[in-house]
């Protein structure tokens, strides 16, 4: 018994002491989160610890001493913040991400290609993420702004906390349809109807990621980070349903 | 420093929704504690648990199945569009419906409390004094009582003004429907706009201190040998 104790605490202990990684995620980016750290995992021997939040919690945690290495935020303010309270180091921050809107419902062939609907349509409710607190959220009250149909609208949104919410509230059929991020469509299996928001409408949603203070000594967490602005982890990305940006316009002007 | 007009706002919904929710829970929950009290039924105790559930499920919990048998797809939600009727979440009426269920332990546990205490002699009195039920109610239980109607009254308000996950889960966040205090709170934190977020939250902090300290000296008068 005391020897299987033994071995139980050795081998736990190995868990955490040998090289993991823990990483800070926005929630709309959870899922090739896991997908990157996955298959990081198989080309390495570090462990990736990943937990996911909205931008704004995380950023808070992050203030105030929570024990993560990198942050994959949502948006750029709060990296840009991070970097400027010298939490991050300097210089560690990209564009890990583009996000995509789109107008989705998952009745087929109720949103219509051009969105139309917006205009026309007699839905009752038409969710978004807050556009307060989520970068998807301002993205889709651009697009309405842009098609001068913001203040008509007005008073049919409701409002999610954040993206997934927002999705959820349109899949759970409280709201007829929404905008939600053409990854949410994409891992749902593109079901329903979805119109794909021309870029021009929205300022692309750059979700940038800064290696933190806490990471910078940790070999796991620089693996990690070169890992992610590699070309298997840009596959991921690209295939779950966010832009990347050019390799090469690596740190990008941001607004 | 100055409260913005959606803050205000929220404010007023707050103490709408709480007002509302304790009259409405004192109708529902005055006759469920009153059986709670004195029923031999061998239903009392699982009906007794049902009601303490809010006590421990998570708010999310709560809010989550909320969401699913009051939306459209849900058997509550599509009754009530069969009945020609809006479905409850993001209305203020589906919040009420939400808080009174979530704050019914706290109105109905006080009461039960205040009526097992009273006990069968002074009901026993009054009906050989011929006095009819109604009337034992009216003039014997309620100011026998009144301990137990202030507590849950109280509490129920109290706990319904700092209610917030079940309302996120449900509420959608609209300016006057469903935007309440605690997540006018939760969006300024956010944010970052931390100013604001402390203004609402001291206010918040201040307002919950006075209402146990009334609650304290109220039992204080009613039961001056208990409360010290």
């Amino acid at each position: 018994m005391r020897y299987f104790i033994a071995v139980a605490f050795f081998s736990v202990s190995h868990l955490v002491w040998a090289d993991s990684v823990n990483i800070a995620v926005a929630a709309n980016f959870a899922a090739p989160a896991r997908e990157i750290g996955e298959a990081f995992q198989q080309s390495s021997e570090h462990t990736v610890i990943i937990s996911s939040g909205s931008t704004g919690k995380l950023f808070a945690q992050i203030e105030h001493g929570a024990p993560f290495d990198l942050f994959l935020a949502a948006d750029s303010r709060r990296p840009q913040l991070l970097e400027h309270n010298g939490k991050a180091v300097p210089g560690s921050r990209f564009t890990y991400a583009l996000g995509r809107i789109v107008l989705w419902s998952p009745r087929p062939g109720y949103v219509d290609e051009h969105g139309v609907i917006l205009k026309e349509g007699d839905f009752k409710r038409l969710a978004i993420a807050n556009p307060r607190l989520a970068p998807y959220g301002l993205a889709a009250q651009q697009v309405m702004e842009r098609l001068g149909l913001w203040s008509g609208l007005r008073r049919r949104l409701v409002r999610g906390e954040n993206i997934a919410q927002t999705f959820q509230f349109v899949v759970s059929g409280n709201a007829s349809l929404g905008f939600v991020a053409l990854a949410q469509v994409r891992a749902a299996g593109d079901s329903g109807s979805v119109w794909h928001v021309p870029d021009e409408l929205y300022q692309p949603i750059r979700q940038q990621a800064v290696l933190l203070q806490r990471g910078q000594k940790s070999a796991a967490a620089n693996a990690f980070f070169r890992y992610l602005q590699g070309s298997e982890a840009r596959e991921i990305i690209r295939s779950m349903g966010h832009d990347v940006v050019a390799s090469n316009a690596r740190n990008d002007v941001t607004e | 420093m100055s409260l913005s007009e959606t803050d205000i706002q929220a404010i007023w919904l707050t103490l709408r929704l709480a007002s509302v929710t304790t009259l409405l829970l004192l109708l529902v929950g005055t006759p469920l504690a009153w059986w709670l009290a004195r029923t031999r039924s061998w239903l009392k105790q699982p009906v007794a648990a049902i009601t303490a559930l809010p006590l421990v499920l998570p708010p999310t919990v709560l809010g989550f199945y909320l969401l699913i048998l009051l939306g459209p797809n849900g058997p509550v939600g599509s009754l009530m569009l069969d009945l020609g009727l809006e479905t409850l979440p993001f209305t203020f009426p589906g919040l009420v419906v939400a808080s009174m269920i979530y704050s019914l332990p706290f109105m109905v546990q006080p009461l039960q409390n205040a009526f097992a205490a009273i006990g069968d002699r002074p009901l026993e009195v009054a009906a050989t004094l011929r006095a009819s039920a109604l009337d034992r109610f009216v003039s014997v239980v309620v100011p026998l009582a009144r301990s137990g109607f202030l507590t849950g009254m109280v509490l129920a308000f109290a706990h319904t003004v700092g209610e917030f996950g079940v309302i996120l889960m449900i509420g959608g966040n609209i300016p006057g429907e469903t935007h309440v205090l605690s997540v006018a709170i939760y969006d300024h934190v956010e944010a970052l706009d931390y100013e604001n977020a402390h203004l609402l939250s001291a206010g918040l902090l201040v307002f919950s201190f006075i209402v146990i300290l009334l609650l304290n000296l109220l039992n204080k008068r009613t039961h001056p040998e208990i409360a010290r």
